[in-house]
């Protein structure tokens, strides 16, 4: 019953990857728009532009990728981002200093995700209601801790996180080395962590995980308390871009973020994905967006495309599993 | 009972119950639980549905506590009081359903829940000895790199097994009816994993309904009915007939059908082939006939069914129902031409489990029990109520959710569907599999009836017995080929068999 462990079978196992798929399609469509617009993609100020474009949605898909593949979904992360930012904004505008304000956060995105995980965990509802209910329940949380207006603050440093130092050998944000450390350790807890065996069980099958002594809601709410701090980690980025909390701010970024999984090969079944195709996914979609945008494709039809790579993605995905 | 057992056996014995009863409420679900394992057994542990077996095993898992009676392991009395108890006591049980994580790795399954780590990160290599000596004792080799979804069901009973063995130290496994998912050639090397495993010191008490099946594999058996235990002793010498005998409290006539004028063809199929399977088949199935169609696993014998019925696309060939010109096949218009189909697959394609066992009887056709396109549940209801009486249906009532019955009951409500839908040609696939024998039985005396009445019959089995017993003809499929179809009463199970697997 042993599989031959040839060379074939080696690239076909590598093949198999999930992260293979969502990989090719953004080198091929950087060399797309590298024909098209060479003057702007060929240089390495686009780069860095779209690698500062992509932190907050990479941040969030990591903690998205834990949550899907755990077999729930999370479509709260727009508005926790929206509520890190006031959170954050109000700190530095109480005095305190810039790593306090960040601090603070991130607690408040951890919470979040806590209260997302406690829900879940206990109330037997399925995810999709719970955050969405949690969607609105912190949006308007938000709204009101700002008393529905921008809270202006110095920023006390954290503009820098997401700016680059142009004098520096390597021009390119903290912030994104932030995000490449958040998805190294997102992956490694997925791929080689006894809690992300577990993660994968439950969403693979939760019968099996729990026959097998796995505490199903332990896991579930670990799990969205992670997303949660993910959450919290984009949202300090969010407020250094920014540089005032705003309670309208993220409208519709699950959606983004939720598509960069799906496009990384995530499946919402459960049991599958990986933090490396996702954050290939998040990278796509701004690609696309940058390109389209220099090209002078107007905002529309972008939109139309994403929507169609999303379906295209998952569709060639599936028929790259059946064959 | 008798105590034949422990005279024929060698070593003290491991596991002893005796007198072991259990009541839910004002239901005395068990009554006289007794028998006795050694090590290194194998033991049948057979009963009908509601015969106290699962009760039985509930009590030794830990899951119910006994009202009275003894339970003796290794000579020192146990009582356990939850699942893990029973586990650290040496009692391990692999529930009926093969769960496995298909997104996870024959060695990430085993490990489940026991992955030998260091600062919370998994150690592959220690986890690979783990599966490894999890399944040793089994005698098989499995890639243990493979994906779950990647394994063949007998694999996937394995290593269900093997993780079970890998959770704990196991003295007791109890394998809830093991084999149920998978055909007569599947069930081969279970088997054997079952005996190997017995061989290395483990007891194994085996749950099945496939007697079959508990012959080749058990040494000892022990019969529950009612609740209390009618027979406990050697395996050797006792017979499926005679087990048969003890589970039902009566003995069975063998179904000897009289030999009867078939009437004219009702569906002709030509050379029909898929986009695989089946590579151009023809039969002609005559009114009143019941014809039976033996195959292994990867015949193409359910393949045949799905394009007969239209549920895959046939890429060639036609079938002509009554004396129609061929027609491409549309579930729906199969339906229309009352031709009837009952899946393989109960729980995913047979039933809607959510649903009632009225709206399942009556999904197919709702015309007779509506008004104006609206459904009139009391109608809906008179119609199950009097299917549920015909096919003694087990449940609380046509509104009982259809995951509320037990498999053998479930089976019933979808060919309730049929008759409801007043087929005249029904498509049978394995239309016994995993379901008790007094279901069974009902089932076998249904498809007669029916054929008595004019139906036609095509029966998919993997069971030689019963397609001789039931059917006017059987054919052979095989590599997506239908031989052709002889009288029953001139062929014999290894004759089929032979053909089968040649």
């Amino acid at each position: 019953m042993s599989a031959p462990q040839g060379l074939e079978a080696r690239a076909r196992s590598f093949l198999a990857q999930p992260w293979v798929g969502p990989l090719v399609a953004l080198v091929s469509v950087y060399v797309l728009f590298a024909v098209l617009t060479p003057e702007t993609f060929l240089r390495g100020i686009a780069l860095e532009t779209m690698a500062r474009h992509t932190v907050v949605v990479a941040l969030c898909a990591v903690g998205m990728t834990l949550v899907i593949v755990q077999g729930g979904i999370d479509l709260s992360v727009g508005s926790v981002v929206a509520l890190v930012t006031v959170v954050t904004a109000s700190a530095a505008r109480a005095g305190h200093g810039p790593l306090v304000a960040a601090l603070a956060g991130m607690a408040a995105g951890a919470l979040c995700g806590a209260l997302n995980g406690a829900l879940v965990a206990t109330l037997k509802i399925t995810p999709f209601i719970v955050t969405l209910g949690t969607m609105s329940g912190l949006r308007g949380l938000a709204k009101g801790l700002a008393d529905e207006q921008k809270i202006d603050a110095d920023a006390r440093g954290l503009d820098g996180l997401m700016m680059s130092d142009e004098a520096s050998v390597l021009p390119v944000p903290p912030g994104v080395f932030i995000a490449l450390a958040a998805a190294v350790a997102g992956a490694v807890l997925l791929a080689f962590s006894r809690f992300g065996r577990h993660v994968v069980a439950t969403g693979s099958s939760p019968a099996t995980a729990r026959l097998s002594g796995i505490s199903i809601p332990r896991v579930t709410f670990l799990t969205y308390a992670l997303a949660g701090l993910m959450a919290g980690v984009a949202g300090v980025m969010e407020f250094s871009t920014l540089t005032v909390g705003d309670p309208t701010d993220s409208l519709g970024l699950e959606l983004e973020v939720i598509a960069a999984v799906v496009i990384g090969g995530g499946s919402l079944f459960g049991g599958q994905g990986s933090v490396a195709g996702s954050l290939l996914g998040a990278m796509l979609m701004t690609v696309i967006a940058t390109g389209a945008t220099h090209l002078g494709i107007a905002n529309w039809i972008q939109e139309i495309l994403t929507g169609a790579i999303i379906v295209v993605a998952v569709t060639v995905d599936r028929w790259r599993h059946v064959a | 009972m008798s105590g034949d057992a422990e005279a024929t056996q060698v070593g003290p014995p491991l596991l002893v119950a005796r007198g072991v009863a259990k009541s839910f409420g004002a239901t005395a679900a068990l009554r006289d639980g007794t028998f006795c394992v050694r090590a290194g057994e194998v033991h049948a542990l057979m009963g009908e549905n509601g015969a106290g077996k699962s009760t039985l095993l509930g009590v030794l898992a830990g899951l119910h506590r006994a009202d009275a009676g003894v339970i003796e392991l290794e000579g020192r009395p146990f009582a356990p009081r939850s699942a893990a108890d029973a586990r650290a006591a040496g009692i391990a049980i692999v529930p009926q359903e093969p769960a496995l994580c298909d997104h996870l790795t024959v060695v990430e399954n085993i490990t489940l829940g026991v992955e030998p780590t260091r600062a919370g990160f998994v150690r592959a290599q220690e986890a690979r000895a783990v599966a490894k000596r999890a399944l040793a004792p089994l005698g098989v080799d499995v890639d243990l790199t493979r994906l779950g979804a990647a394994l063949a069901p007998a694999e996937r009973q394995v290593v269900c097994i093997a993780r079970a063995l890998a959770q704990s130290i196991v003295k007791v496994l109890i394998l809830d009816e093991p084999t149920s998912s998978l055909t007569h050639a599947e069930a081969d090397p279970v088997l054997e994993a079952v005996r190997t495993l017995a061989a290395s010191g483990v007891c194994v008490l085996y749950v099945s309904h496939t007697l079959g099946e508990v012959v080749r594999v058990a040494s000892t058996f022990t019969v529950l009915r009612n609740g209390e235990t009618v027979k406990s002793g050697s395996m050797s010498g006792v017979g499926v007939s005679e087990l048969t005998e003890l589970l039902l409290g009566h003995s069975v006539e063998a179904r000897a059908r009289a030999e009867r004028a078939l009437g004219p063809t009702v569906l002709s199929a030509k050379d029909v082939a898929g986009a695989r399977l089946p590579a151009g088949v023809s039969f002609e199935l005559s009114k009143g006939e019941i014809l039976g169609v033996f195959g292994l696993m990867g015949s193409g014998r359910t393949e045949l069914v799905r394009a007969l019925f239209g549920l895959d696309r046939a890429l060639r060939g036609e079938v002509r129902i009554g004396g129609a010109p061929p027609t491409a096949a549309t579930p729906a218009r199969r339906l229309s031409e009352r031709v009837g189909m009952l899946s393989e697959d109960r729980k995913s394609e047979g039933l809607a489990l959510a649903m009632s066992v009225a709206d399942n009887v009556t999904l197919s056709r709702l015309e007779p029990v509506s008004r104006f396109g609206f459904v009139s549940t009391a109608a809906q209801a008179a119609a199950t109520q009097r299917l549920i009486e015909q096919l003694s249906i087990r449940c609380s009532g046509p509104e009982a959710p259809a995951s509320s019955l037990s498999g053998g009951n479930q089976q019933k409500v979808a060919l309730a569907r049929l008759l409801h839908h007043d087929v005249d040609v029904l498509l049978l696939d394995e239309p016994t599999r995993g379901i008790d024998i007094g279901s069974r039985e009902l089932i076998y005396d249904l498809a007669v009836e029916l054929a008595a009445r004019g139906k036609s019959i095509l029966w998919i089995s993997s069971q030689p017995a019963e397609l001789l017993g039931v059917c006017d003809r059987v054919a052979v499929m095989r590599r997506g080929v239908l031989g052709a179809p002889r009288p029953a009463r001139e062929l014999d199970e290894r004759a089929l068999l032979a053909e089968a697997a040649s």
